[in-house]
């Protein structure tokens, strides 16, 4: 039991902090901070940035970029990219498919694939939900039917966030629909997105955004070399995917972050002559979810510490479900901090509403996400009843 | 950054853990002990003391084991875990640790092997009625006559206070609150003790022209009173997890067990899910208060990372000791089954030295000083 982080620990902290607070522009964390809408463009930027000094894909297999850190590294680094308000490398790639490709995919895949995907130059979208397969993944319908060379693709996938930036989709597709067990018959395919009969359709979401899409498939011919991995075994990846994409949702740095701008306005807001920082109610709910939200920290420390064999430890879902439920409370302390301002959502040149208090409420409205998708907290609550508790 | 145990605390675990489950072995016989006075057991303080755990914190100068606060953290934990009643935190930890604090060479040399040996049960008498949760004293008065002092007033209540043979008192003084010390049988002393909701024991002491020594030089002691309280209350966060694990786990088990509609009711989402809860709640609270004891070891703010514990553990607390009675029906508010007996200690533990809203508020007035907390970084790594 130590709470002091080692000296070559601190070292790292400090060299991951300065990195990411001098070496990504200025602009783009200033948009992440202000939760303003960040373009293609500056994703690509930031993760290019990152990339350079292979601060992109640490988590990968160091042949293809990794960095073989602890998982007390990674946790260190994801944090204080988070404090600095750096974009993270998009999870599609650096979490999802970049992983998969370097666990399961043939040589000519790597080759091909790694490197483009770790520096952006690839953008990848995730095709995995289905109008009827949401938590229930495996009853996915999407079909993939082999002829000659090439798979056809006949089917819908929906909520594929970013597709519209997307240059490839990896897409899990049924291609034994005669299989005993939903799970064994699906594969995982990858394809560009301007393939004959791949379109597209943009889903609005509460907040007015467009981050989500429906995808649809009308006899896509995906050349077979595309397979990722073995025929029908594309839900052992999907497992081991999702399993990676959970270890860093807990997203605290940013919480960290959000708590922080809650005080800083609360202290331009006045109520009876008072800042509202002043207010004990305020004061106490702040110093509620800053504890809430070190125990979170605390514990992922500990999970990490726990988790060495690179499995994800169970209480992960501990992380999901608590690090969901803290950027949602972040969000909504926001929106009632701007109280009567938070209703000029769409002000636009002319108004005297600032900037923060604008998007706090599209914001909040679009942080009702963060508990659905990366595995709804229903499902976590079923792992940690199931799994842990033996129920 | 470390959260795991070395092989020592592990041995200390599982030897304090096979100590008192063979001493526990089920909640009928803590119900039998916590019926009669003094409310423990005797024979298990003992052989707490043979263990080298009552004198656990102390140096080994004075008779002690010179271990750390994770060690009496692992032996809070195991405390809970049965909900022991013997006053480990509250006359070791608490009582004893303020005579390791403030007492002069010749007073810890007196009086902690005593504690150490299992001879002496030390109380700290300190809250007074009509106040609460305070550093100072304000009602008991000392009045110093050439080198010998009196007290007069009333300390209400006083956990293990009639069973204790000395008291540690905190009192008004010239210039804030000093602590003394009284023994069990000093004239004018007044001790009416009685069975508290949890089985354990607490007291009215009253003080009446009482002769009592000055603990350590003199002078206002609320600095060393608010970090042995500090200290006591991380103790009292280990002991609140091991009573939680229990009550989950007890809980767990009854879910998978008992049959209604014709199926055991782990089979209903309803009940499952609110478990999956306590377990958020209580491994979120477990990280807390062993955070809360690295800080301790590693002499950071201790003050306030105990109030982080505290507020964590309170929550917690109450959260899990409720879900696990409404979890069990009807047989979870009887006296004959166990679960209701951890849910009575969380509420005593909750209300001892300060409860979660108690925490929330000291933690709300500092808020504004600290742009973000970094639990590793100042004031708590140091
Ligand atoms: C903004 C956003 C972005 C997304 N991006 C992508 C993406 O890029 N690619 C992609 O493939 N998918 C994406 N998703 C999809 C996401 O993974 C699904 O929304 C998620 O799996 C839940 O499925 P569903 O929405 O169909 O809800 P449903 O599964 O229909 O669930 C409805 C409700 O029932 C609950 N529920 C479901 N099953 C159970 C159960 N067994 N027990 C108890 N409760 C249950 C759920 O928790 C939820 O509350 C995104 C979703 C959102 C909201
Ligand atoms: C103080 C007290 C006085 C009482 N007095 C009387 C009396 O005078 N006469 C009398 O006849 N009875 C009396 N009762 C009994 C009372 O009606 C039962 O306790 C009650 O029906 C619940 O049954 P149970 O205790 O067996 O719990 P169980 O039915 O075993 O339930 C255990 C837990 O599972 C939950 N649960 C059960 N089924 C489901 C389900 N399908 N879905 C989701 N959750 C479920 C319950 O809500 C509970 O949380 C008394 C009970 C108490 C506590």
């Amino acid at each position: 039991m130590r709470l002091q982080l080692s000296p070559e620990l601190e070292a790292f902290r400090e060299e991951m902090r300065t990195f990411f607070t001098t070496q990504v522009p200025q602009q783009i964390r200033d948009k992440v901070a202000g939760h303003g809408h960040v373009s293609k463009e500056e994703y690509v930027e930031a993760q290019r940035a990152l990339n350079a000094a292979g601060l992109a894909v640490p988590h990968w297999p160091v042949e293809w970029g990794g960095r073989d850190w602890t998982p007390l590294q990674r946790h260190i680094w994801r944090e204080e990219m988070q404090l600095a308000n750096v974009p993270e490398p998009l999870a599609f790639n650096a979490s999802m498919i970049g992983p998969v490709i370097a666990a399961f995919g043939n040589q000519e895949q790597k080759e091909r694939f790694l490197a483009k995907t770790a520096n952006l130059d690839i953008w990848w979208c995730q095709g995995f939900s289905e109008p009827d397969a949401g938590s229930d993944l495996a009853s996915l319908r999407t079909t993939a039917v082999r002829d000659g060379d090439d798979w056809v693709v006949n089917g819908q996938k929906t909520w594929t966030t970013l597709g519209q930036h997307a240059d490839w989709i990896f897409c899990l597709c049924r291609t034994d629909p005669t299989a005993e067990k939903k799970q064994r018959g699906i594969s995982l395919l990858v394809f560009p997105m301007d393939t004959p009969g791949v379109t597209l359709r943009p889903i609005e979401l509460i907040d007015g955004g467009f981050e989500v899409n429906e995808v649809f498939f009308e006899d896509v011919r995906v050349p077979a070399e595309n397979l990722i991995g073995e025929e029908n075994r594309g839900w052992d990846y999907a497992k081991f995917l999702l399993g990676n994409e959970r270890v860093g949702i807990a997203r605290i740095g940013s919480t960290k972050r959000m708590l922080a701008q809650a005080k800083e306005h609360a202290r331009e807001i006045t109520v009876d002559g008072r800042p509202l920082l002043e207010d004990p109610f305020m004061a106490t709910r702040i110093a509620e979810l800053e504890n809430e939200l070190v125990a979170l920290e605390l514990t992922a420390l500990r999970v990490v510490a726990n988790s060495a064999d690179g499995k994800p430890h169970p209480a992960s879902s501990v992380l999901k479900l608590r690090g969901s439920e803290l950027q949602q409370a972040a969000t909504e302390l926001l929106v009632d901090i701007a109280g009567p301002l938070s209703v000029a959502s769409f002000a636009e040149e002319g108004s005297d509403v600032p900037a923060w208090a604008r998007v706090a409420t599209p914001h909040y409205l679009n942080y009702r996400k963060v508990s659905i998708y990366g595995g709804s907290n229903e499902v976590q609550r079923t792992i940690i009843a199931g799994t842990i508790l033996g129920l | 950054m470390d959260f795991t145990f070395d092989s020592e605390q592990n041995d200390l675990r599982e030897a304090v853990r096979g100590l008192l489950e063979r001493a526990y072995s089920d909640s009928e016989v803590r119900r039998k002990v916590a019926a009669t006075d003094p409310g423990f057991d005797e024979k298990t303080w003992s052989r707490l003391a043979e263990m080298g755990l009552l004198g656990l914190p102390f140096a080994e100068e004075h008779g002690g084991m010179g271990a750390g606060p994770i060690e009496v953290a692992i032996v809070a934990e195991e405390i809970g875990r049965v909900i022991a009643p013997e006053p480990f935190i509250e006359a070791v930890v608490l009582a004893g640790g303020l005579i390791a604090a403030v007492g002069t060479d010749e007073q810890k040399g007196e009086l902690l092997a005593g504690v150490a040996e299992g001879t002496s049960v030390p109380a700290f008498a300190h809250a007074e009625i009509g106040t609460r949760w305070s550093t100072s004293a304000s009602s008991v008065t000392a009045t110093q006559a050439g080198e010998s002092w009196t007290l007069s007033g009333v300390k209400e209540p006083v956990p293990n206070g009639a069973r204790a043979d000395v008291l540690v008192v905190s009192a008004v003084v010239d210039g804030g609150t000093g602590l003394f010390l009284v023994q069990g049988d000093a004239a004018g002393l007044t001790r009416t003790g009685y069975r508290t909701h949890d089985g354990t024991r607490a007291a009215n002491v009253r003080f009446d022209g009482t002769p009592a020594t000055l603990l350590g030089t003199g002078g206002d002691q609320t600095a060393a009173i608010e970090r042995a309280l500090a200290e006591a209350r991380i103790a009292y966060s280990h002991e609140a997890i091991g009573a939680m694990d229990t009550a989950l786990r007890t809980t767990a088990e009854y879910l998978k067990t008992r049959k209604q509609f014709g199926v055991t009711l782990n089979r209903f989402q309803a009940l499952t899910f609110r478990a999956a809860d306590m377990y958020v709640s209580l491994e979120l609270a477990r990280s807390t208060a062993l955070w809360a004891s690295m800080v301790q070891d590693a002499g950071g703010d201790v003050v306030s990372a105990a109030d982080r514990a505290r507020l964590q553990t309170s929550r917690a607390g109450r959260h899990i000791g409720k879900e696990a009675i409404q979890l069990h029906g009807g047989i979870g508010v009887t006296a004959e089954y166990s679960v209701g007996h951890y849910t009575s200690r969380l509420t005593a533990i909750d209300h001892l030295l300060g409860d979660g809203d108690f925490a929330a508020a000291r933690l709300a007035r500092t808020v504004a000083d600290r742009e973000t907390v970094d639990p590793l970084g100042a004031p708590y790594a140091v």
